[in-house]
């Protein structure tokens, strides 16, 4: 494999890797703060066990995501050298603001949450706990400020002296809506995972027969704090469509394999079998208006189709060679000031020009013919994104379902009658990953073919390395997560199996041990 | 403000973060090199973890916020740097790695090979990163083979064979044993009995090796070439490090503004061997030895940050290497917002889990 494949799937795999973590810590994180609050006005000891109980599993999966968030930090810097000098200007300052702002503080806070029982008040530690969970959401914010402006590339401009962008408006990379909508896309998504984890295996004890106090009260949490988070994450996940449409028009048509543009307001495609090459989708089961609503919220906004965006990405290469074109020249003369106003002017499509780049090295020489083709490799895998976005979306709605069901049931206070529903439930704690996992690829896979879209092409962003070494680093990474995360699940299910008291009365043994 | 001055501030706050890191990420690294000897029995190293249990975390967000700044201040540097010495950061990400895996999985299960596994992890995660950086700062001031291009596409021919050169290997060890001084002070000042004597039997040794060695490489570093920029050179110009040239000569590294740094660094070390039966003014002697070590290393090299030995002019220094002065500005009201507010919980924190840890206190909520 090539250099650029083995890069991009390094930051596949950690990426991917480091969200199995994240969700749950996000989640769970927030739950253990509502819980342990109950326990602070009531003074039941059963809301106290539950949030250490809870917390126990809280740590160990948190422990992972840190251990996998590590290399996260620095990837950018070891694989994507390129990407950090032309983008780093704007693109670091969020992630070193995470740190400054959250990271330190869910970091801190999470050692006083274990350790510091006996040594703070109830009030102290209850605080201890809030903000280890504000610090958990906080660090999401940021995260998706950076990722947002990979998405939606704004308040930033090209300068020719440093061959880098750099920040013009710090204020909009801030409120960059893509990033705003991500944000509550991701956390809820996050509370949503944290709310099928303690209702799932609540269930579990339940079909058991055991801790039903403590199960259903997890439950009746779970419940209503996952039922407002799985409404919030499909209403801001068409949020996030919203945003799509005005500014990842080609993502979203990619989605929906929508091939032409549409009179409006578009259909949306149920079913179909998308073919990338003779760009046209078989067996198509349509529901009318519903895309066009969804994405443009209205109904004579039409949605432009793959072949008219193809269309207009062939226009900005041609713009963009001009910007690249006065870079050469200036190259030559860093004083020629026609080159430099040319540069200027039209360095808002450099980023198409070098799409280029991946067909030949000398793109200035571009025929007609090469930048149809560069036009063309601006559409991602269409089958990908089509299926991973519908399995996403479906899952998200049985979601909602089995959070209204669950909030009913604890409602009437019949939580432990219905065993076809603890079963449902139980079955239900992987789908949440699958759910992230998939929304992760349908962002970052659906980008492609560009690192920053419309900016930089991802071929052009890794680092001048040799290809065995990432090669070497790969399966190094692979194989050390597949251990700990081996070690991780062994944890869990140890503990979960213990369940809460016997969990809670497990001391290290460490005369035996000795 | 002046983009000069900001450029200086960013020089100066690089220096704070990497200290930051080294005093206080630097104990529980140098607290788990020493666990397997310092720990005979499971429960003498579960008193060793749980000294830092409650606050590795914390103290890891220095190396993470290093991380983050560098990208943001220095971004020429963050990917020179981590991309250039790719294999030699793999090593390091690897083993940090395993750090948070196992502090908290190690005592969650009664098995003694289980619990040995993960004690030789941590023990990895001390010693590998400690090395690992030092020889990092041995070869800047050797310089490491780049370039640009025209692009300002950066392109090295550093190997893992030429990161390990012997003046870079004495430098490691100076960084080995400063770490394993601060993590003997910590757990001196931090156990009682057994472990205490132990770790406290290991002081005069660190700090003698530290003494030695960092002389040793001061010694050596006259007889290397140093680098120095020619002629004028904007301080506030773009940053593009294509646009000085810079020439080498021997001892030009000897700057004589590093005098209070080295004596620092090494008054550090023997004050912390002196008062070791004083633990908490030993532990604050032996934070002062990164302090004057990493001042020492800034000061010489200034204004570089990063020397090429292969295209000398393209070396990153303060002046060519740094973010747009916006972001410069921003970040620096960043820093100005949150590090006292970091300090000030941070400081609460060791205040509410302050005393010795003892076999007796361990609980279920120990690790």
């Amino acid at each position: 494999m090539d250099l650029v494949t083995l890069s991009r799937l390094q930051f596949a795999v950690t990426a991917l890797y480091h969200f199995l973590f994240v969700p749950l810590t996000l989640g769970l994180s927030v739950l253990l703060g509502i819980m342990e609050t109950v326990y602070v006005m009531t003074g039941r000891e059963i809301w106290r066990q539950m949030v250490q109980f809870w917390g126990i599993l809280f740590g160990i999966n948190f422990a992972m995501g840190v251990a996998t968030g590590i290399t996260m930090e620095f990837q950018f810097g070891t694989n994507w050298a390129y990407y950090s000098h032309y983008v780093g200007d704007v693109f670091g300052a969020p992630l070193a603001i995470e740190g400054l702002m959250a990271f330190f503080l869910e970091a801190t806070f999470v050692g006083m949450f274990f350790f510091a029982w006996n040594r703070l008040s109830k009030v102290q530690h209850l605080m201890a706990t809030w903000l280890l969970a504000i610090g958990t959401n906080l660090s999401a914010l940021w995260i998706l400020i950076a990722n947002g402006w990979m998405q939606y590339p704004v308040g930033a401009r090209f300068n020719a002296e440093t061959m880098r962008m750099e920040v013009s408006d710090f204020m909009a990379v801030l409120f960059n809506p893509v990033a705003q909508a991500k944000f509550v896309h991701t956390v809820s998504a996050g509370y949503v995972t944290g709310s099928v984890f303690v209702l799932a295996i609540s269930a579990w004890y339940l079909l058991n027969g055991r801790h039903a106090e403590f199960a259903k009260r997890s439950m009746t949490v779970a419940a209503s704090f996952g039922m407002a988070s799985a409404l919030s994450v499909v209403v801001l996940g068409d949020e996030s469509g919203y945003t799509a449409g005005q500014n990842q028009k080609m993502k979203i048509a990619a989605i929906e394999a929508m091939w032409q543009t549409e009179p409006a307001p578009a259909s949306f495609t149920i079913f179909g079998l998308p073919d990338q090459k003779g760009r046209v989708t078989h067996m198509e089961v349509k529901v009318p208006w519903m895309l066009g609503l969804v994405a443009t919220r209205s109904a004579d906004t039409p949605v432009p189709g793959i072949s008219e965006l193809v269309g207009i990405a062939q226009k900005d290469i041609a713009d963009g060679l001009i910007a690249y074109r006065g870079l050469m020249m200036l190259k030559e003369d860093r004083s020629d000031a026609a080159a430099r106003k040319a540069v200027d002017d039209h360095a808002e499509h450099l980023g198409y020009a070098l799409l280029l780049k991946n067909i030949r090295p000398d793109i200035e020489n571009a025929t007609p013919d090469e930048i149809v083709r560069a036009a063309d490799s601006t559409i991602p895998n269409v089958p990908v994104l089509f299926w991973s976005f519908r399995i996403m979306v479906g899952l998200g709605l049985w979601f909602i379902v089995l959070f209204v069901l669950s909030f009913w049931l604890s409602a009437k206070r019949q939580l432990d009658r219905w065993r076809p529903y603890l079963w449902a439930a139980f079955l239900t704690l992987p789908l949440p990953w699958i759910a992230a996992e998939l929304g992760w690829i349908v962002a970052e896979y659906g980008r492609q073919p560009w690192v920053i879209v419309g900016v930089l092409p991802t071929a052009l962003g890794v680092s001048s390395i040799a290809a065995a070494n990432v090669g070497m680093s790969l399966v190094g990474f692979a194989l050390f997560y597949t251990g700990l995360l081996a070690a991780d699940l062994y944890l869990l299910r140890k503990y979960i199996k213990l369940g809460p008291d016997a969990a809670l009365a497990y001391a290290p043994r460490t005369e035996e041990a000795a | 403000m002046d983009y000069e001055i900001l450029r200086l501030i960013w020089w100066a706050l690089l220096g704070i973060l990497l200290i930051g890191f080294a005093v206080m990420d630097g104990f529980d690294l140098g607290t788990a090199a020493l666990l397997p000897f310092v720990g005979k029995t499971d429960i003498e190293r579960r008193v060793i973890i749980n000294t830092v249990g409650p606050v590795w975390e914390g103290n890891q967000v220095w190396f993470i916020l290093g991380g983050g700044a560098i990208f943001a201040a220095w971004p020429t540097l963050y990917a020179a740097s981590f991309s250039g010495f790719y294999l030699a950061m793999f090593l390091v990400l690897a083993t940090l790695i395993l750090r948070p895996a196992g502090f908290k999985f190690r005592s969650k299960v009664d098995d003694l090979r289980w619990r040995a596994f993960w004690d030789w992890a941590l023990f990895a995660g001390g010693v590998v990163p400690a090395l690992v950086f030092g020889v990092a700062f041995g070869n800047l001031f050797q310089g490491v083979p780049f370039g640009f291009d025209s692009d300002l596409r950066f392109h090295s021919q550093i190997t893992l064979t030429l990161l390990l050169n012997p003046f870079a290997l004495v430098v490691g060890l100076v960084s080995l044993s400063m770490i394993v001084l601060h993590g003997a002070a910590w757990l001196n000042y931090k156990t009682e009995d057994a472990v205490q004597a132990r770790a406290r039997a290991i002081m005069p040794y660190a700090a003698a090796s530290f003494v030695v060695l960092f002389a040793i490489a001061g010694v050596w570093l006259s007889y290397l070439d140093g680098f120095h920029i020619v002629g004028a050179m904007a301080h506030d110009g773009p940053s593009n490090p294509m646009l000085k040239s810079v020439t080498t000569a021997t001892g030009q590294w000897m700057k004589s503004e590093a005098i209070p740094a080295v004596v620092l660094a090494m008054g550090g070390a023997v004050l912390a061997f002196l008062l070791r039966r004083r633990p908490l003014l030993a532990f604050l002697s032996s934070a002062l030895v990164p302090v004057g070590t990493i001042a020492t290393a800034g000061l010489a090299l200034f204004p570089f940050l990063l020397p090429s030995s292969s295209d000398p002019g393209a070396s990153l220094t303060v002046w060519d290497a740094s973010s747009s002065k916006l972001t410069l500005e921003i970040m620096l009201g960043a820093v100005v917002i949150f590090l006292p507010i970091i300090i000030a919980y941070t400081g609460f924190v060791y205040r509410v889990m302050r005393g010795p840890v003892r076999a007796r206190d361990l609980d279920r909520h120990s690790y």
